[in-house]
């Protein structure tokens, strides 16, 4: 920091200065307050049954003491795993489209439009996954399972391969269908990170590639990519917080189930945030206590994929100040 | 993409044409941009892999449905451009070809699914939207069996208003504050800060409507109400907005500050003369952004507002519904009219979302810095008028013989304001 002129400590600076700090603090205890008053309220639950026995149990019958994250869990890494997968080569794809091959005069319109896309809500994807997408996955999710069931993931019971008559009905509101949704909703944020980083790759390295004959796919895998390696894994988990966290979507989709369900085909599945949708209102104290501690659970989930991801965007990112 | 060169077709024949040349020529390679044999078999391309498609289409291709037909023709359509164009460029062009039209695949599928959320909702709300009661009446009065000539959603636009105003009046002050701070004082303390609130701009919103739950609700006792799931907005919306806020801030030139600086103006007028009014764009974008995302976020307000059927205009007691949770509740009903209601629903709020976006895009088309026409002839409005005050100064001193004198005291908002018209010339 240069040094601060007189003038810089007067009365007016000083308060200003202790006005903003204030304001630091105030936003920080709201943060820290989210995850203190989660934990204080979810004490009774993980009290009464243990830690251990709350992640590995897969029931959620809060009123005899039997519950636990387990189904809940894996459904929530399930859902988030499939979005992963998917949206990540559709963000990297249209992130490189939008940085580099795109016509000038489209840019700034294909940056809005990811934006927007961002900005769509929840309930409205929720929307158009179960009334307009789910019909036209089942065939993609039947083609799946009869070529690839032998892999355990793409099982789908009570089914033959090639069987004709066997019923759409096991393919629907199932993991795999969430996922493709909850791809669509996180794609365009891990698109705008990983934009963001590819537009910030050097011109001279690029034009350095061009002068030694490099095509543009070949500027782009020897200079933006290398360069956008950071931003890649950084969006890709920024993409995972926010796939894990999503509730109505999921929950519109799905058909909850309390038991581990690894086939992601197969009808019936859950998620973390679902769970504490469909069970909040008729929830004894107890019960809230014990949701609380599922939000906990899925806070501190996501909380440490989220630093994870700054903290490596942070890294990559160069030159944070810009001059005119 | 910037040192594409443009060689003439006929020059580049000629070159090739020199027969037996004991060294490579060097024909610069062109970068991007159509030649004519490349649109050919792009088409050419895209014709055989429509027409594979049909010809292997249920006869051999194990897929079933629309959505197979497309990734055989797709994969066919790849495999014979690659070919096609490997018949005249060397492996590199070849696999740059094939990956462009891959990127283009990519972003195509992207905004082809936006096209389709947000033009299914609109379709689908086509038949609760022509009814203008939809807009004037709320549900008290409508059963789920009602046709759509009664009873509509206006508690849930009121709602949703009411809920925004309160986020807004919260994040807003809050959240500017917060990223001036994080721009205007550095430190490790203020680098913690952005670390945690970085963090918390993916909080899940169900997080933010359980932490107002335990608190407001469970804590205080008080009853689901508007002012809660304000409130549980306003936690999701705050490190957004920070965040964006944050990184319009950073866009601010440094010369400017700078020129402040030695001027002599403290730091707080150079922040609210300065660093505001260049950023001013950029900081609306950021707060309606903010706000986009605020107004459709259903599960805060999910656990925090409760149910109800009808018009609530009072936030701090009873409970209130917003849109998106309307949509929710609609939707859940077999009944044709009520789900009619909840497409009707969404579609209001996709229109409100994209309003505010296209709000956001015309206050933000400027980068910081730059003015508007008006503004720039404010600018020199003002500036015109201190030249002609210098003028007069300078007279009064020439005729008072004290030219030498540097005591005239600058008017109050000079340091701050003269950059500003500095850069606009």
């Amino acid at each position: 920091m240069p040094h601060r002129p007189q003038s810089a400590c007067g009365l007016g600076d000083r308060l200003f200065r202790h006005q903003l700090t204030a304001t630091g603090v105030v936003v920080l205890a709201i943060m820290a307050a989210v995850g203190l008053f989660l934990l204080l309220r979810a004490a009774q639950a993980l009290r009464a049954v243990g830690v251990v026995k709350f992640l590995t149990t897969a029931e959620w019958q809060p009123d005899v003491h039997k519950f636990g994250i387990a189904a809940v869990l894996t459904g929530t890494l399930l859902v988030a795993a499939v979005a992963v997968v998917v949206s990540v080569p559709l963000a990297v794809g249209t992130a490189l489209f939008i940085s580099d091959v795109a016509p000038r005069k489209l840019r700034r319109t294909l940056v809005t439009m990811v934006d927007l896309m961002a900005a769509v809500p929840s309930v409205v994807y929720g929307l158009w996954g179960l009334f307009f997408f789910q019909q036209h996955v089942i065939g993609l999710s039947r083609w799946l399972s009869d070529w690839l069931g032998w892999i355990p993931v793409f099982k789908v019971d009570g089914t033959q391969p090639g069987e004709p008559l066997a019923s759409d009905s096991v393919y629907t509101a199932s993991t795999f269908v969430a996922g493709l949704v909850v791809a669509l909703m996180v794609a365009p944020i891990q698109c705008s990170v990983m934009r963001e980083v590819f537009a910030q790759a050097p011109a001279g390295e690029r034009e350095g590639a061009y002068a030694l004959g490099a095509t543009r796919w070949g500027m782009i895998r020897s200079v933006v990519l290398p360069y956008g390696m950071g931003g890649i894994i950084g969006g890709t988990m920024l993409g995972l917080g926010r796939a894990m966290g999503e509730t109505i979507a999921v929950y519109m989709i799905i058909s909850p189930v309390f038991v581990i369900q690894p086939h992601i085909l197969q009808t019936g599945s859950n998620s973390v945030s679902s769970l504490i949708a469909l069970h909040y209102g008729d929830a004894s104290t107890f019960g809230m206590s014990a949701l609380m501690a599922a939000g906990l659970a899925l806070f501190l989930l996501t909380l440490a994929v989220n630093f994870t991801a700054s903290s490596i965007v942070a890294r990559s990112r160069s030159g944070a100040q810009s001059e005119a | 993409m910037t040192v594409v060169d443009e060689t003439p077709p006929a020059e580049a024949a000629a070159v090739e044409a020199v027969p037996l040349a004991p060294e490579v020529p060097d024909v610069p390679r062109r970068i991007g941009g159509l030649t004519r044999s490349g649109v050919l078999s792009l088409f050419g391309a895209a014709a055989s892999g429509l027409c594979t498609a049909v010809l292997l289409f249920g006869e051999l291709a194990p897929f079933s449905g629309s959505l197979g037909f497309f990734v055989t023709a797709y994969a066919a359509f790849l495999l014979v451009y690659a070919v096609l164009t490997g018949l005249e460029e060397d492996g590199q062009a070849v696999r740059d070809r094939v990956m462009t039209v891959v990127l283009w695949t990519a972003a195509g599928l992207l905004f082809t699914a936006l096209a389709l959320v947000v033009g299914f909702t609109a379709w689908r709300g086509r038949e609760a939207l022509p009814h203008g009661n939809f807009f004037t009446q709320d549900m008290q009065a409508a059963g789920p069996l009602d046709p759509l000539t009664n009873g509509g959603i206006a508690h849930a636009m009121l709602g949703t208003l009411i809920m925004i105003t309160i986020a807004l009046t919260i994040t807003v002050p809050l959240g500017l504050a917060c990223a001036v701070y994080l721009n205007q004082i550095p430190g490790r303390f203020s680098r913690f800060v952005r670390t945690i609130v970085e963090a918390m701009t993916a909080l899940p919103s169900i997080v933010a409507g359980l932490m107002v739950y335990a608190v407001w609700i469970l804590g205080l006792g008080m009853q689901k109400s508007g002012l809660a799931a304000g409130f549980a907005i306003s936690v999701m919306m705050l490190p957004i907005v920070i965040r964006a806020a944050d990184v319009v801030l950073r866009l601010v030139p440094g010369n400017l500050t700078e020129a402040a600086e030695a001027l002599g103006a403290p730091r707080w007028r150079t922040v609210w003369h300065v660093v505001l009014p260049t950023a001013r764009s950029g900081l609306a974008t950021a707060v309606i952004l903010g706000t986009a995302r605020g107004i459709g976020e259903t599960s805060p307000v999910l656990l925090t507002a409760g149910f109800t059927a009808a018009l609530n205009a009072n936030p701090t007691n009873g409970p209130m519904i917003s849109l998106p949770l309307a949509v929710f509740n609609f939707v859940r009903s077999p009944e044709p009219t009520m789900i009619a209601r909840g497409f009707g629903a969404a579609a209001v709020l996709m229109a409100l979302v994209l309003v505010l976006f296209a709000i956001a895009r015309v206050i933000g088309g400027r980068g910081p810095g730059h003015q508007s026409k008006r503004q720039a002839r404010r600018a020199a409005r003002a500036s015109r008028q201190d030249l002609e005050r210098f003028d007069e100064l300078n007279a009064a001193r020439g005729a008072g013989n004290c030219a030498t004198s540097h005591e005239a005291p600058a008017p109050d908002d000079e340091p701050a304001s003269a950059p500003t018209h500095g850069d606009s010339h």
